[in-house]
């Protein structure tokens, strides 16, 4: 395994206070704003299939980033980060490949690292996509209280912070769905049910919140009962 | 924090030509592939989708009961499904209740319904604030809700995709399916908008 980084990375922004008003509308952008994008857009997806990884491995890839990656190219900027981690994760392309190619297109004269024998992961899914058809009787049930736990291991999460330690309702059982803290890792699809939780405004942070309700989806490992 | 790329950054329009020539060259991408993949989300999977489903939700009783019962199989029926639309949950808006998505951690968004998500969708002020303070959050961007509607904001952490369902404007009484097709925003079947008749 390379690359792991604490669950709360930079990718984790629900609650986060600093970044100023919100963005304006508009309605008549293009998909792609720049053509660069849609080849960023293009090469990512790519990349999960060459890498032999997969969705969560490629959020992870993201994740992983340090802010200036992460935020200073925009969404295709990380993508593109993201798909060259994937990519050197598995041995595809050598690490300075990319800077050495680029130099050597804008006149530069410098020697590219040969390309490395590829490593990809051990890994074979069950099926296409997330979902996946279980036997294990649903741990929770709609209109119970549950606790989201407070976790902090290493590794891909999709458990926000700002919902850690925080008691909600089961609003709707959804369909059961791989792991995103295995799968991202190539350890296990670990396929569970995954519950959309109630949670209230004030619960999450504090009396003085705006008053409204927050759904998210919490997979059944992320839970506890409350009571 | 550490992160395997390069700190010394250069211009990313240049390293992503650098990365499409060094996997093209060793034959392990085809351009006409990634050609094919760009003009999909310009040109045919985009937020004229959702339009057709939110028309036809409105002037279909039992589509929408049954859109609202399964998300997934009732837009399969118009033919949209496909990559990050694996399991679909339509929210209805109402004269009470107002729904708005976010994702938090990514931009997960219903691809075969909206397309890829706009810049404002993807924006770190956006996807912080609107977990916290959504009613004013939604003020800033130009939707004033009564303080008598309640929110419910959903943030899209597992491979569910949510779709709102927008309010019908009373003033497009009468007018065909089709016609309503064209006054769907994309911006209000995510929320954040209203639909002006």
């Amino acid at each position: 395994m390379t690359g792991i980084q604490v669950a709360s990375g930079v990718a984790d922004l629900g609650g986060a206070e600093g970044w100023g008003v919100a963005p304006v509308l508009d309605p008549a952008e293009p998909v792609f704003k720049e053509e660069w994008e849609g080849r960023a857009f293009a090469l990512s997806l790519l990349s999960m299939r060459i890498s032999g990884t997969n969705l969560d491995a490629f959020r992870h890839a993201m994740n992983r980033l340090d802010s200036e990656h992460y935020f200073d190219d925009g969404y295709y900027g990380r993508w593109l980060y993201g798909a060259e981690n994937l990519l050197m994760d598995s041995d595809i392309i050598a690490p300075g490949a990319v800077d050495a190619r680029a130099a050597n297109m804008t006149g530069g004269q410098v020697d590219e690292p040969a390309a490395p024998e590829p490593h990809k992961p051990d890994y074979a899914p069950t099926a296409g996509g997330s979902i996946r058809a279980i036997e294990a009787p649903q741990r929770f049930r709609v209109g119970q209280q549950v606790r989201a736990k407070v976790m902090q291991a290493p590794g891909h999460t999709r458990l926000q912070k700002y919902t850690q330690g925080h008691v909600g309702v089961v609003a709707i059982v959804e369909p059961a769905q791989v792991l995103p803290d295995t799968h991202a890792h190539f350890i296990a699809e670990n396929a569970q049910w995954v519950y959309t939780v109630s949670f209230d405004s004030t619960e999450l942070f504090g009396p003085a919140a705006e008053r409204f309700t927050l759904n998210t989806d919490l997979y059944e490992d992320y839970m506890e009962e409350a009571s | 924090m550490s992160t395997d790329v390069s700190a010394d950054r250069i211009p990313i329009k240049l390293r992503a030509e650098a990365l499409e020539q060094l996997l093209v060259e060793r034959g392990l991408v085809d351009p006409n592939v990634m050609d094919s993949f760009i003009k999909t989300y310009e040109k045919d999977v985009g937020p004229l989708n959702g339009a057709k489903v939110v028309a036809k939700a409105w002037t279909d009783p039992e589509f929408k009961a049954r859109l609202l019962e399964n998300g997934t199989t009732a837009v399969a029926e118009l033919g949209f499904k496909g990559p990050q639309g694996e399991h679909i949950v339509v929210v209805e808006n109402t004269d009470t209740v107002h729904n708005v998505v976010v994702c938090t951690l990514c931009s997960c968004y219903p691809w075969p319904l909206l397309g890829l998500p706009p810049t404002w969708y993807k924006d770190p002020a956006y996807r912080a604030r609107v977990v916290k303070e959504p009613r004013t959050v939604l003020a800033e961007m130009g939707l004033t809700l009564p303080e008598s509607t309640e929110i419910t904001v959903w943030d899209s952490s597992s491979e569910v995709r949510f779709f709102v369902l927008p309010q019908r404007p009373a003033a497009s009484e009468g007018m065909s399916e089709e016609d309503l097709v064209a006054i769907v925003s994309r911006d209000s079947m995510v929320g954040v908008a209203a639909v002006g008749a």
